[in-house]
């Protein structure tokens, strides 16, 4: 066990990757010297060399269409989007044609390109370097979507993104790149299937699912919960397509009350499929509508204001309240 | 090449009247900037500094497979509108006027070369062996490929303009760090090595006003990727000329991003072949990659749902028929005497057993099954995927015994 930043972790899941797999690669901007902006590729150059860090020209669409041109050619590509608000100029490649490329191609052709994108709000940033596009993303069929909450999840995903064999995007919570915790390196534990969502605090109230960044959240406003008498299940989605429902309707048909939160605005969000999903499968269990928290129906409104608008303790809590309030 | 003439980035008087003279010659057919041809509409050959050296490598036997691949693309692309009129096809994209930039193209690559299609490129697909009632089966709907591009490393139709172009470029990085790492372990020395290789890509004039165009020529001139961009200028995106797209020659445009363009007579299938193998050995040797403008015409409409009379003239496609790439090659190859009318006779028919093969393969051709898109959309296991095929079958089976027509294929 080790103690590192999630940002350390997702590093030296990167190196683990660089040094098992020969023709994988990262692609971004400014990840060779300057390591990234957010430092995520420090020292990986130095380490591997520029034709395995590749500095790229300043070109999302350049950047995910050439990382595709490698995957057919055998190569493992893992591009880093610099923000959140910075993906969209490659929104096309990857929709139109990373998610659709081994489907059109009769099964043919296959396309492992990873795709790192910080996001997320909360670090007072300026527009556009704020926003949590994972629904977007959610809708295409043919790409798979991760994101870590925490240091040993992330040193593991990340590897276990380049490993599969679709195109995996992974989210990765940059308000919380700084939050330490354990990281095993020897072994993955409960972290084994990226795709598998997890019970990362045991309730028998209600049933609070949340990802990412939002996992601290979720965790104290059940604490705070408790301290009221009230036992309340958290589970860290941690992969967003495709959703783990078993986990969650097991533990809804335990506490009878649901309610998501993401950062993402609730209007077509990811919230909105696990309540559609769940009123299909639990309907009997449920003893209040499920619950959605998140951002309004807005842009991503300027750094003053985002505490009004992110999803914080309290709205969680509120949340709660109206849940028992049924 | 060319690298005089510097076109005027201001519109001012004489900008404007360059403009109007641009169009004025591209009405009448001819282009308004250097462009290499080797073979002339009246079918005499001529010389160039650099190309002639290339076409001198082509004897009698290649140029009449030149000829016969162009007559059995443009007769398998009569067939495939035909089929379309018939209602085999659900749409039909037509070739005809372009054949001699896409034999000459394609026969200039070799099989260890990557080609990146478009959605016309019905001739190259040819030169690269690809069963071309495998091609019909994308416009038919029975599926969105139809072939495997590691079989004839012609990659699948892509019908998002200019999206290949930096899958290509992609691909050529791919090439070049193998290249790397072949000569890192010594096998170039041990004679063990793969032939060296390059990348083609195809787009159109419409297309080359993508950003995906621009983004990938500039990861390809930075990293000195062995591509080859080669743009079919047709002079019409459906209904918008060439003006609209752009102010300037395209093959200027590679002056920006500093590596060599090349506008080439695209109804010249002997210039088309010299210019495009000079530039992959160009990108195979490792000098970068190279932009060719191939100056054609396309005769036909964009597609089987378009109608060209209602954008322009018809004495327009008249005057480019006047410069028709098979007509002038087989007056060549007649004055040659390297043809004589049993050939011409023979290539007549060998094309029509073609048509009746394709035509015999489309209405023989099998219903997909929507169990295949289930199993295609992942490559490993998914349980939304999963769960929504369980659902698919257990509703199927409720029609057990119907009709199909009307089950729950309706």
């Amino acid at each position: 066990m080790t103690t590192m930043t999630i940002a350390k972790a997702i590093n030296e899941g990167l190196r683990a990757t660089l040094s098992n797999h020969p023709k994988s690669l990262l692609m971004g901007e400014d990840i060779g010297p300057l390591g990234g902006v957010y430092r995520v590729t420090d020292g990986l150059i130095a380490e591997f060399g520029a034709d395995r860090v590749v500095d790229t020209p300043l070109a999302e669409s350049g950047i995910v269409g050439t990382a595709i041109g490698l995957a057919l050619r055998g190569y493992l590509p893992v591009c880093e989007i610099q923000f959140d608000g910075f993906v969209f100029p490659g929104f096309n490649q990857i929709t139109t044609q990373l998610a659709k490329m081994h489907s059109r191609s009769n099964g043919n052709l296959t396309v492992p390109v990873v795709i790192r994108i910080p996001y997320g709000g909360g670090i007072g940033s300026i527009e556009h370097h704020s926003e949590s596009p994972e629904a977007l993303f959610a809708h295409t069929a043919g790409l798979r979507i991760i994101t870590p909450s925490n240091p040993h999840d992330a040193y593991w995903m990340i590897q276990q993104a380049v490993d599969c064999q679709d195109p995996v995007i992974v989210f990765e919570p940059k308000r919380r790149y700084w939050l330490k915790g354990e990281v095993d390196t020897e072994a993955a534990g409960l972290a084994e299937d990226p795709f598998k969502a997890h019970v990362v605090r045991e309730g028998t109230d209600a049933t609070v699912v949340v990802y990412g960044p939002l996992v601290p959240v979720a965790l104290a406003a059940a604490n705070a919960a408790a301290e009221d008498g009230r036992s309340v299940e958290v589970i860290d989605l941690r992969s967003i397509s495709p959703i783990d429902f078993d986990t969650i309707e097991a533990s809804v048909k335990k506490t009878g009350r649901l309610i998501v939160a993401h950062e993402a605005p609730t209007f077509g969000g990811i919230g909105g499929e696990i309540a559609a999903r769940i009123s299909e499968r639990a309907f009997h269990s449920l003893e209040a509508p499920v619950i959605r928290v998140g951002g309004f129906h807005m842009p991503y409104p300027v750094a003053k204001v985002e505490e009004d608008y992110l999803p914080d303790i309290d709205r969680i809590l509120e949340a709660l309240d109206r849940t028992f309030a049924y | 090449m060319g690298a005089t003439h510097l076109p005027s980035t201001e519109f001012d008087g004489t900008g404007l009247d360059d403009q109007l003279e641009a169009e004025a010659e591209a009405a009448l057919g001819e282009p308004a900037a250097e462009m290499v041809q080797l073979l002339g509409p009246d079918g005499t050959l001529g010389t160039d500094s650099v190309f002639s050296e290339y076409a001198d490598r082509l004897d009698a036997e290649k140029l009449r497979g030149f000829y016969a691949d162009m007559a059995a693309i443009r007769r398998f692309d009569q067939e495939a509108t035909a089929l379309q009129r018939q209602g085999q096809l659900a749409l039909w994209v037509p070739l005809t006027g372009q054949e001699a930039a896409q034999i000459g193209s394609g026969r200039a690559s070799q099989p260890q070369d990557y080609i990146f299609p478009t959605y016309r490129e019905h001739g190259v697909a040819l030169t690269r062996n690809v069963d071309l009632a495998e091609l019909l089966r994308q416009f038919r709907g029975i599926s969105n490929g139809g072939w495997n591009p590691k079989d004839t490393n012609f990659h699948l139709y892509t019908l998002v303009l200019a999206a290949q172009t930096p899958h290509a470029v992609g691909y050529a990085m791919g090439i070049q760090r193998d290249q790397r790492l072949a000569e890192a372990n010594g096998l170039a020395e041990s004679g063990t090595a793969e032939p060296k290789a390059a990348v083609m890509v195809y787009f159109g004039d419409g297309a080359s006003s993508e950003g995906d165009v621009h983004e990938s020529m500039v990861f390809a001139s930075s990293y000195n990727a062995p591509v080859v961009f080669f743009c079919q200028n047709n002079h019409w995106a459906i209904s918008v000329p060439t003006a609209v797209q752009t102010r300037i020659p395209l093959s200027n445009r590679a002056k920006g991003y500093g590596f060599p363009g090349i506008r080439v007579d695209g109804n010249d299938v002997i210039a088309v072949h010299a210019v495009t193998e000079w530039a992959l050995e160009h990108a195979r040797q490792g000098n970068g990659p190279v932009l060719i403008e191939a100056f054609t015409y396309r005769v036909g409409a964009h597609t089987t749902a378009d109608d060209p009379t209602k954008y322009r003239e018809s004495s327009e496609e008249a005057l480019w028929r006047a410069k028709d790439p098979l007509d002038r090659l087989e007056k060549y190859l007649r004055s040659e005497g390297m043809a004589d009318d049993a050939f011409f006779e023979q290539v007549a028919a060998d094309g029509n057993e073609l048509a009746a093969y394709i035509r015999k393969s489309t209405y023989e051709s099998d219903t997909p099954d929507i169990r295949t898109a289930f199993a295609n959309t992942y490559v490993e296991a998914h349980p939304l995927v999963a769960e929504e095929l369980a659902w698919f079958e257990e509703y199927s089976a409720g029609f057990a015994g119907e009709d199909a027509a009307e089950g729950a294929g309706n």
